[in-house]
């Protein structure tokens, strides 16, 4: 069964005179519990399209679908809502907020956003601090961990709401090899773990080997 | 709730040093607020202290038209004995009147039988005079150098210290007082310098005193009349109100031609140094004026570097979902945060310093007096209001900057370097 659906997908930046198609009708539907990456050159438009799928903007043209909703007529506060509730993200920077341990921030989108009780949060923030081997690690601050390290906790806070679905722009593109592959097969683990849809992309060849759908983009194209 | 205030306060210690020369500015506008309050507000309690309790009286009842015509001392325009019984019968009904006595003001020509020259007195009873006014032997010197029992007998004067020492007389000395009555008949009468007074500022300040029943037949009064009722009451605080109910009371009394008889004034509208008293409070306004720009704008700039700096973080908070109101609320607590450490250390430190300031006394001269001593307070309530000032003004800053943030767009903040 297909989570998103995009339907004729256009997304054209216009900044003064010059207009840059980033992506130019683009079809395509990605399955509930995959694991998805998109590749292709720098500029293809691989952050473009996560964006859009992300609900972090909108198309200039067609249609996205994630569920039963219809995102791309959503507003501003609607959009944010949605991302609370239905998406998890993991940045390439990690993201992590500096001033709250690993605990609390994969605590965070529980009391932030979803405003659960301490009693109900509690045990879903150990538990899926275990599921990422961070366990050991929760009252450490980002600044004494690893980037790897960084990484799980970040994945562990994209999952702590139970997403539909994690985004992930470039996840790996500052990590070394090693810690690039095990982040990887960490979200995979957890896509087998939870049955979460993973999307993200890469330029690393290593880390595309992990996936199993690759959509290649080309100056806003599929190939 | 408790969650954003954790966060607010774990991002200002996250820029220890700039959170700390922060609020040792608010700390210190707060403080100036507090000290100069305190000292100031005491300074100006204890100047009309002065003035009231040794010469003017708290309010003054005239005939009508009398103030206006103060600098002449208008003799026509007195209150004659049944008058002055129908303003006792008001004044005794009146629970918040503690005393009142009758005066005449007077000028005269003295003389020490080589010279003369003009005075203005004030025709007192004693025994009431203390009543209304309790220090007003305080500027006083007699012979001897104890202040007598009774201030005054009748057949006794105390003449300013100016016009003692410019025609030699010392106490003791006999003096001729001269002067014309309403009519215009001239009057003479002899008289012992019981007393010399020191001058204060003011219009009432270099006056001579003399026994109220001397007045009345110096100015060959038949029936004994007076021109002014001095006036003290219970509480201070309670000026205007009883003011107010006594002034409303005297209304009721009109002439044949329906215009009102008698007039009351309070001490503001009698001395000039009302003025004083009001640039006082002028200048604590001022202070706390100040006192909020430096809050504005201390707050505004370090929450304004605070949204700035944490572009990316607002960026990723937006992008996982937390809504704009959330993100507006993590710093609007981080300014109420901010404002609140600096109102309390501001408040520990400043009743300690008024307390420190209570314990050394400070000494000072006011007018002819000296060793004053000022002894600052300040009351629970001005200083929980000008705490709620900074707390407000803390949040009213920081809402530029907390909007701003909460509207960021999250792909344009997350792209931010
Ligand atoms: N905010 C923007 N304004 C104008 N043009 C933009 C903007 N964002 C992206 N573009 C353009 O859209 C095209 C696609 O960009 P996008 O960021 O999606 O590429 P990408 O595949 O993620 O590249 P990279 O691998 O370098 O991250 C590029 O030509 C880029 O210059
Ligand atoms: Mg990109």
């Amino acid at each position: 069964m297909s989570l998103v659906q995009i339907d004729n997908v256009s997304r054209i930046y216009q900044t003064g005179e010059v207009q840059v198609k980033a992506l130019q009708d683009v079809t395509l539907s990605i399955d509930e519990a995959s694991f998805v990456t998109f590749v292709g050159p720098s500029g293809s438009g691989k952050t473009t399209m996560l964006n859009l799928i992300g609900c972090l903007d909108k198309p200039t043209k067609g249609k996205v679908f994630i569920g039963k909703e219809q995102v791309d007529t959503f507003d501003r506060r609607q959009r944010a809502a949605f991302r609370g509730s239905t998406l998890g993200f993991i940045f390439q920077a990690f993201n992590l907020f500096q001033v709250l341990t690993a605990y609390e921030n994969v605590e965070y989108p529980l009391v932030m956003i979803k405003n659960e009780s301490i009693s109900k949060r509690n045990g879903k923030v150990l538990k899926v601090l275990e599921s990422v081997g961070m366990l050991d690690q929760k009252d450490k601050f980002p600044d004494q961990l690893s980037g790897g390290q960084k990484q799980r906790v970040a994945v562990a806070r994209a999952l702590v709401t139970q997403p539909k679905l994690v985004l992930a722009d470039e996840p790996t593109a500052n990590l070394d090899k090693k810690s690039a592959v095990n982040v990887i097969r960490l979200m995979r683990a957890m896509r087998d773990e939870f049955k979460t849809t993973f999307i993200f992309s890469t330029h690393d060849p290593g880390v595309m080997e992990e996936a199993e759908v690759i959509h290649t983009l080309e100056d806003g194209k599929l190939v | 709730m408790i969650r954003i205030f954790k966060i607010a306060l774990r991002n200002l210690m996250r820029y220890k040093r700039r959170t700390l020369l922060t609020s040792m500015l608010i700390t210190l506008g707060l403080l100036m607020v507090i000290l100069f309050s305190g000292l100031a507000g005491s300074f100006k309690e204890m100047m009309i202290g002065q003035i009231t309790d040794s010469n003017l009286a708290h309010m003054q009842i005239h005939k009508k038209g009398y103030v206006s015509s103060i600098d002449t001392s208008p003799l026509n325009l007195i209150i004659n004995q049944k008058g002055y019984k129908t303003l006792e019968k008001v004044l005794k009904e009146n629970p918040d009147v503690e005393a009142y006595s009758p005066r005449i003001k007077l000028s005269a020509m003295l003389s020490n039988y080589t010279e003369t020259t003009n005075v203005r007195l004030n025709a007192i009873d004693p025994k009431t005079e203390i009543k209304v006014c309790p220090n007003v032997s305080e500027r006083m010197k007699f012979s001897g150098g104890q202040i007598p029992d009774i201030l005054l007998k009748p057949g006794e004067i105390i003449i300013p210290e100016k016009l003692a020492a410019g025609l030699k007389i010392k106490t003791g000395d006999s003096v001729v007082l001269v002067a014309n009555n309403k009519d215009g008949s001239v009057n003479g009468l002899n008289f012992t310098v019981a007393g010399i007074i020191e001058s204060i500022l003011g219009p009432q300040g270099k006056e001579g005193y003399m026994h109220i029943k001397d007045a009345q037949s110096l100015l060959r009064m038949g029936k004994p009349e007076i021109i002014e009722i001095a006036l003290r009451i219970k509480e201070f605080d309670k000026l205007d109100d009883v003011y107010a109910d006594l002034e409303s009371a005297l209304a009721k009394f009109k002439n044949e031609k329906g215009k009102a008889v008698f007039e009351i004034h309070t001490w503001e509208k009698l001395s000039p140094f009302v003025n004083i008293a009001n640039m006082i409070d002028l200048m604590t306004i001022s202070m706390k004026l100040i006192m909020i720009a430096i809050v504005l704008i201390s707050i505004l700039n370090v929450m304004m570097m605070s949204v700035y700096e944490r572009i990316r973080e607002i960026g990723t908070m937006s992008a996982i979902g937390t809504a704009p109101g959330k993100i507006m609320g993590l710093f609007l607590a981080e300014g109420l945060s901010l404002g609140f450490i600096s109102v309390l250390t501001g408040n520990i430190i400043g009743i300690f310093g008024i307390y420190i300031l209570n314990i050394y006394k400070i000494r000072y001269a006011f007018g002819r007096q000296e060793n004053i001593l000022l002894s600052p307070t300040i009351s629970f309530s001005e200083l929980a209001w000008v705490s709620a000032i900074v707390l407000v003004i803390s949040v009213f800053a920081t809402l530029q900057p907390a909007y701003k943030a909460s509207r960021m767009e999250p792909v344009d903040a997350l792209g931010h370097v």
